[in-house]
This record gives structure tokens, C-alpha cells and sequence, in this order.
């Protein structure tokens, strides 16, 4: 075999009170797409930073084509081929297209030739983008052509993905497969992050899987199942997620014939959305994103209020209430966006407890606060929910997204919800957490709760939902028993083909 | 009242004078805040200045000496509000205003030998033929170097920010200082420059206060004038030519409505002498009614582990 493009020999970094990466030692070939994966917290993101030159390692060295290769900052690992997208974009929204790639390269040409030559690349790769537009009215899936035309600027020899489809959409996703087996077929080498497996299994040539900071195992993803690599990934057997029995009770939450404007300009508006949950049951809504579920779960938290008789739980009208008086009625939910909605991030796991869990855990006391019970309550779902934190001390902010995400969701499954709606309960979760998560859910429904889960994952859906129902431009299907669904039934349910149409096509 | 007695040539001349040191302390204060950094310690800085401007200047004999001496112990004394917020990571808003404090505190205890002196008058600029042409002469050329230094670095400031890759660097640091870290470039570095830059830029337009405008020491003689460059940043939506124009038209209506009191306009002086700040704002605020906002890190400081 030739000489590898990049071989990792030894690589070990620790911060205080973890070993982040522990030996380890794996080779990347030229061309090759080498997948990267772990566990939240496995040390994936530390391992590609110290190839970046973000980190420097403890010990152990990285060889460049067979020559010792040990970059003191981005600036020279760029020089030396390396180029990296990131998983939380590092672009700057009030700078156009144009400035920021400028920002990302050494020797950037004058903006006139760079505007030309960013309007050739982005057509030569299928990602068309407009070098004068301003980044911070771009969607994710734009923000991230920036990122990766930033790259492809400057001929890397080695592209790091640290989890690029994480923020987008399934067409999205096809568009960046396209664009990277064009560069591999051109010669570059790809070191893609991700703990989406069927991801891994149609991209890379070849995979090294991280648990704990230590390289646990190699496979050729073609020829390995998607159970297999997780189970590599977690150290255990993986179980799939079960539900008790589907026996429901009476009608716990009802919406009829609820149209909502949209607020705002990028809003979706809701329209004539009718929606029943019985007790016991989980309800899953699927749909593209921007297509209405941010407003749903608004209308269903009570963060929207709208008429009374629009939203009635057990019969009583509770369209007016806002968020508080619904938790104390026991319709908890947790939104999608675990920074700033979900959680705050630079409060501490404690606070953030107490902010959802205040009026059904007890936690307040005629206007004065309980710390010692809501770090308890805290305590009780770092420890529920496998939540990997030092303490209930820690901020929000400090956790990894996945880490968070179960917090979030496990805050809200303790609670005793009579109702529960989550959106996107297990995005950027790997696979075994994300297991956990569903398993709490489905568990929640046996004891008698109605469970909504909003999602884009259609596998999700799928596994856990008794009942299926599509959200489109902010139109409700109406709901479909999940088992015996067909992917093309769920397409034309997706596609906004309500009930008359199908019989057309 | 007599409103002949006021001459619009000087009247003109005049105001371009009362409007530089605000200039100044506002580009200055301009280039610190598009890093991210929020130093409300200008007007420390400015009598900083103001001081060691005045009392070379006395020492040496000359005017140009005094200033080189002014833009020096600005920044020098920047240095202090580097040393809290960008080494010691103190909050911004605490640390400007103990700028400040301490400023005007060091400035009187400095400066009390220096009370009653007339320092050495700096030279007009004066280009023959050019200096004697009425009207546009005496408005446009008969002034001293500083006051087109003023203007040199407002359109410096702007090709700066908007043509060269230092500009946006800068930028890139005050909008986002983790992505800039991300790429590489030396966040806090970058910013230290920016805060002396700005140290500088308020130490001459405090020595022009106290050297040109005035010229002669008193204690807390810039009275305010920092504050109003700080407004001024703010209102001219982080662009050198809005605040250059914020300056003149400040400076502008000072003139005029002294201009008025002495004339004895039947106003009461109180609503003459609050003039200058209500017009200034609420012009500004008309004109930053667009869509440009601040730097998004404006204020938030930077840790390399976060």
C-alpha cells in the first residue's frame, strides 16, 4: 500500500478530568472518504481540532505523506492542504459571501476575481451562491456551501466535515453527497464526522470508531450494518426502543379547526388544524422543516395563545392560557432549539431546572425558591437521562449538544406530563442516546400520557408513533395508524396530497 | 438682538474647530468598538490627553511635541482598560467608566502646575493665494494641521474598514470573535491594537481642547465632550463619514446657539445650551433608522476556551 495522506500515530490530549483522546492512532488513504464516528463526548471534535491546529497534542505525532506533521495553528495547516467545516458555523452574518471566504483564506485575490471565481466554483460543485449576498440571511443549508466553497478555494488535499448534515434537509443532504464524491472522484481525501450510520454506510470508504477517547475498531461501512456499527460505537448491545401495547384511553388534547397568521416574515401561517391525542397514545408529525412545526408547538406549549375553544385539554378550554397555567394543567413540551428556547445557555443545569420544573416540582414556595429541591430535580435528570456533565453546577452552554438535548427532554419526561410535545427530540443525539430518548417516551405513553413528537427523522416517526400525521406549508393530514404506512403513502403525505388528491394521481 | 453681528464665514471656521475634538475621540472610539470592544473610558482618555498635551507643550515650547505627547499617554493609558478586559477578561462597561474616573482624578492631580499658563500657539496652516480667497479661504484653509489630521483619519477609518483585508479582519473580530478565533486570527492581539488606536485618537482630541480650542489647563476641562464622541459612535451606525458629519453638525449648532446668546436672542439660554445635544440625537437617529446594527460581539469578551 502507498504512503497514506494523513496517518495519526499515537495522539493523546487530555484536559482537566478527561482523557479526550487516548492513543489514538488510525491512517487516512488519498481519495479516500473516512468516516470519523462516536458517541457524543467520544473525543471526535478534539481529535480532528489538533489535525486542524486548534489543539496541540499531549503526545504523539501526525504524519503528512511519511513527513512529521504538526501544525502550531490553523494558518499553517490550511498551508499545508487541510481544510475544515465546522459544525456550528464559523461565519460572520453581517459580512457578504464574498468577505467571508476572503476571512478563510491566506492570500485572498482582490474581491472583483474572487467574486468570479466563487460564482465558478460554487456552479462547478452544484452549489450555487451569490458572492454579494449577506451570510446572516442565508439558510443553513446556503451558510453551509459558504463553508465548504471556502474549502474548496484553496485545493485542500484533506476536507474535515465535523457533522455537515446535521442542520439540513434530506435534499440538502443528496446535493452535499453529489459534491463530495466529486472531489473524492478528484483525488481529495474527506474525513467526514457524523453519528448518522446510513449516512456513513452510502458515503465512506472506510470508517474508525472512538469511544471514550480510544479508537475501538475499524470497519469497511458497505459491509457492516448500521447495528453493528452503533453497538461498536456504544460498547453494548443496542436496544430498539418497544412499546407496551397500544391501548388508548379517552381524548387527552384537542385541537379543532385552529388557523393561526404566521408571526413573522419567515413564519409559516397554521391552517384549519384539527388534532386529537387519546391517552396512551403517541401521535408523530412528520414534515419538512419550515413547514409549521415551530408555530405548532407554540400553539401547543402556550407560548401562542389563541381562542379558548381552539385548544381543549380533557374537554376544557385552554386556548388562553399561556405556558405556565398549561404546565400546571400537565402539558409540558420542549422545543426544537436547545439553545435559547429549550434552555438558557449561560444559566447552570440547576437554574434551567428550575425554570421549566418550578410549578410541577414544587420547586417554588409563595415567590421563593427551592435551590436544594431543584438540584435534586436537576441531579435526578443528569442521572435519569445519562446526561455527561461534571454537576448540575455546570452552564447549559458547556454541554455538548447532544449532552443537552437529552437534559432537555429528560427535564420535561420527569415531570409527570399528562400531555408531552417534543420537536426533534433526538437531533445531534447519537444512536444509543437516541434510543434512550424513545424509549422514555414510549415508556411515558404506557403510563398513560399522550405523546407528541414533532420530528424530520421519518425512521423516528416510524419506531415510535401509534399514529402518523404530515405537516405541510402549515396544513394537518389527517392522522394514519403508523404500522403498514409505506414510504410512498408518507411521500404523498409529505408532498401536501390531502385525502381527495390521491386518488388523482 | 442684533443677528448681523454674527458672521457666517467665521461662524463656519469656528465650528470646524469646536467639532474636531469630538471627531477625533469618536473615529478612535469608532475602530475600537467595530472590534467588539465597548471602552466608555474616552473621556478619561481625552483629559489624559488633554493634560500631557498641554504640559509638553509648556515644557518644550512646542505645539507638535505636545500632541505626539497627548497620543502617546492616550494610549498608554488604554493600556489600563487592556489590562482589566483583555488580560484580566473584567467587564467592559465597569472598566470604561473606572477609566474614566481614574482619568479625570490623575488629569487634576497632574495638571496643578499647569492652572493660568498660556501654552505655545501652533501655526496656522498657510497656503499663500489659497488662504487668502474669500469665503472658502478662511473656511477651508485657514485652520491648524490637527484639525485636517481629523479629517485625514475619518477618510483613513473608511478606506481602511472598507477596502483593506486589516478592515476586515477587524470587522470579522467585533462580529464574531470564536469564528475569527476558529480561522486563526489573534483575537485579543487585534483588539489591544484597536484599543490603543482609540487611546490615541482621544488623547489628541483632548490636547486639541486643551491646546487649540481653548487653549489653556483647567481641571475636567473636556466636560463631557467624551461622552457626546460615545453617543456619537452609536448614532452614526458605526460609519466614519456619519459621524464626521454628527461632529460638524454638534459643533455646528454649539457655534450657532453661542452665536445666538450673545446676540441676545429671546430664548432662554438653558433651551439655547441644550440645542446642540437634541438636534445632534435626534438627526442621528433619524438617519440610523437603516438596517446596520452594531458589531454583534460589541461588549462580550473573549475566552480563547469557551
Amino acid at each position: 500500500m502507498s504512503v497514506p495522506l494523513l496517518s495519526l500515530q499515537g495522539l493523546t490530549k487530555a484536559y482537566p478530568g478527561v482523557v479526550a483522546n487516548d492513543t489514538v492512532s488510525f491512517d487516512i488513504g488519498e481519495g479516500e472518504v473516512h468516516a470519523l464516528l462516536g458517541e457524543n463526548g467520544a473525543g471526535k471534535s478534539t481529535l480532528v481540532k489538533m489535525i486542524y491546529g486548534l489543539v496541540k497534542p499531549d503526545s504523539g505525532q501526525m504524519l503528512l505523506r511519511g513527513a512529521p506533521f504538526a501544525p502550531a495553528e490553523p494558518r499553517a495547516a490550511r498551508g499545508d492542504g487541510i481544510a475544515m467545516v465546522f459544525q456550528h458555523f464559523s461565519l460572520f452574518d453581517a459580512l457578504n459571501v464574498a468577505e467571508n471566504i476572503a476571512l478563510g483564506m491566506e492570500n485572498p485575490p482582490a474581491m472583483k476575481d474572487l467574486a468570479s471565481r466563487i460564482r465558478d466554483v460554487s456552479e462547478a460543485y452544484g452549489l450555487p451562491l451569490d458572492p454579494f449576498r449577506t451570510v446572516g440571511n442565508l439558510s443553513a443549508g446556503e451558510r453551509q456551501r459558504v463553508e465548504i466553497i471556502r474549502c474548496l478555494l484553496q485545493d485542500p488535499k484533506l476536507l474535515i466535515m465535523d457533522e455537515p448534515t446535521s442542520v439540513l434537509t434530506p435534499q440538502e443532504v443528496d446535493i452535499l453527497f453529489q459534491t463530495l464524491q466529486k472531489l473524492r472522484s478528484e483525488g481529495t481525501s474527506i474525513l467526514y464526522i457524523s453519528h448518522k450510520l446510513e449516512e456513513i454506510r452510502t458515503l465512506c470508504d472506510h470508517a474508525t470508531i472512538l469511544r471514550l477517547g480510544k479508537n475501538v475498531g475499524e470497519c469497511t461501512p458497505a459491509d457492516t450494518t448500521a447495528r453493528e456499527m452503533a453497538e461498536l460505537m456504544v460498547g453494548s448491545t443496542l436496544h430498539t426502543p418497544e412499546r407496551a401495547g397500544s391501548e388508548f384511553g379517552d381524548v387527552a388534547l384537542n385541537i379543532s379547526g385552529l388557523s393561526v397568521p404566521a408571526p413573522s416574515a419567515f413564519g409559516t401561517a397554521l391552517k384549519n388544524v384539527h388534532l386529537t391525542v387519546r391517552k396512551g397514545e403517541v401521535l408523530g408529525i412528520g414534515g419538512v422543516a419550515g413547514n409549521g412545526q415551530d408555530e405548532l408547538l407554540n400553539v401547543l406549549s402556550g407560548e401562542t395563545t389563541t381562542q379558548a375553544d381552539a385548544v381543549k385539554l380533557g374537554g376544557e378550554a385552554i386556548g388562553h392560557l399561556g405556558p405556565v397555567e398549561r404546565r400546571r394543567l400537565g402539558i409540558l413540551a420542549a422545543p426544537e432549539e436547545r439553545l435559547g428556547h429549550a434552555a438558557v445557555p449561560d444559566m447552570s443545569l440547576t437554574e434551567n431546572a428550575m425554570l421549566t420544573g418550578a410549578v410541577r416540582q414544587g420547586l417554588e414556595n409563595n415567590g421563593f425558591l427551592n435551590w436544594r429541591a431543584a438540584t435534586t430535580f436537576a441531579e435526578d435528570v443528569i442521572k435519569a437521562f445519562d446526561v455527561r456533565t461534571p454537576g448540575p453546577d455546570n452552564a447549559a452552554r458547556s454541554l455538548s449538544g447532544g449532552n443537552l438535548q437529552k437534559f432537555v427532554i429528560g427535564r420535561e419526561v420527569l415531570q409527570d406530563p399528562d400531555v408531552l410535545v417534543v420537536n426533534q427530540p433526538t437531533w445531534g443525539v447519537d444512536a444509543a442516546a437516541a434510543a434512550d430518548i424513545r424509549q422514555s417516551l414510549l415508556d411515558l405513553a404506557a403510563k398513560g400520557a399522550a405523546v407528541i413528537c414533532i420530528s424530520q427523522d421519518l425512521d423516528e416517526l416510524m419506531e415510535i408513533s401509534d399514529n402518523f400525521a404530515a405537516l405541510n406549508e402549515g396544513r394537518l393530514s389527517a392522522p394514519r395508524a403508523a404500522t403498514g404506512l409505506t414510504v410512498d403513502e408518507i411521500g404523498l403525505m409529505l408532498g401536501g396530497a390531502h385525502g381527495m388528491e390521491v386518488a388523482h394521481v | 438682538m442684533d443677528l448681523s453681528a454674527i458672521n457666517p464665514v467665521l461662524l463656519i471656521a469656528s465650528l470646524m474647530v469646536a467639532a474636531t475634538p469630538i471627531l477625533l475621540a469618536a473615529i478612535g472610539e469608532l475602530v475600537v468598538e467595530k472590534s467588539g470592544v465597548l471602552n466608555l473610558g474616552v473621556e478619561g482618555m481625552m483629559i489624559i490627553g488633554a493634560v500631557s498635551g498641554f504640559a509638553t507643550a509648556v515644557e518644550s515650547g512646542s505645539p507638535w511635541l505636545g500632541f505626539i505627547a497627548s497620543a502617546l499617554a492616550g494610549a498608554v493609558f488604554s493600556l489600563l482598560f487592556v489590562l482589566l478586559t483583555q488580560v484580566a477578561k473584567a467587564n467592559q462597561v465597569a472598566s470604561g467608566l473606572a477609566l474614566t474616573l481614574s482619568g479625570l482624578g490623575l488629569s487634576a492631580l497632574l495638571g496643578q502646575s499647569y492652572v493660568g499658563i498660556k501654552p505655545p500657539q501652533m501655526g496656522m496652516l498657510d497656503i499663500p493665494l489659497l488662504t487668502d480667497l474669500p469665503v472658502v479661504g478662511p473656511i477651508l484653509f485657514g485652520h491648524d494641521p490637527i484639525l485636517y489630521l481629523g479629517l485625514a483619519l475619518t477618510a483613513a477609518v473608511w478606506a481602511l474598514l472598507k477596502f483593506t483585508r486589516a478592515g476586515l479582519i477587524l470587522r470579522a473580530v467585533g462580529e464574531n470573535h470564536e469564528a475569527a478565533h476558529a480561522l486563526g486570527y489573534k483575537v485579543i492581539r487585534i483588539r489591544v491594537l484597536a484599543i490603543m488606536f482609540g487611546g490615541a485618537c482621544a488623547g489628541l482630541g483632548g490636547a486639541y481642547i486643551s491646546l487649540i480650542r481653548v487653549p489653556q489647563w483647567t481641571e475636567g476641562m473636556t466636560a463631557g465632550v467624551g461622552w457626546i464622541a460615545l453617543a456619537l459612535v452609536v448614532f452614526a451606525s458605526w460609519k466614519p463619514w456619519r459621524a464626521l458629519l454628527g461632529a460638524y453638525l454638534f459643533g455646528g449648532v454649539t457655534v450657532v446657539q453661542l452665536n445666538l446668546q450673545a446676540a441676545g436672542v429671546a430664548i432662554p439660554v438653558e433651551y439655547l445650551a441644550m440645542s446642540p445635544y437634541v438636534i445632534t440625537i435626534v438627526v442621528l437617529v433619524i438617519l440610523s433608522a437603516d438596517k446596520s446594527s452594531a458589531p454583534a460581539a460589541l461588549g462580550r469578551n473573549f475566552h480563547a476556551s469557551r
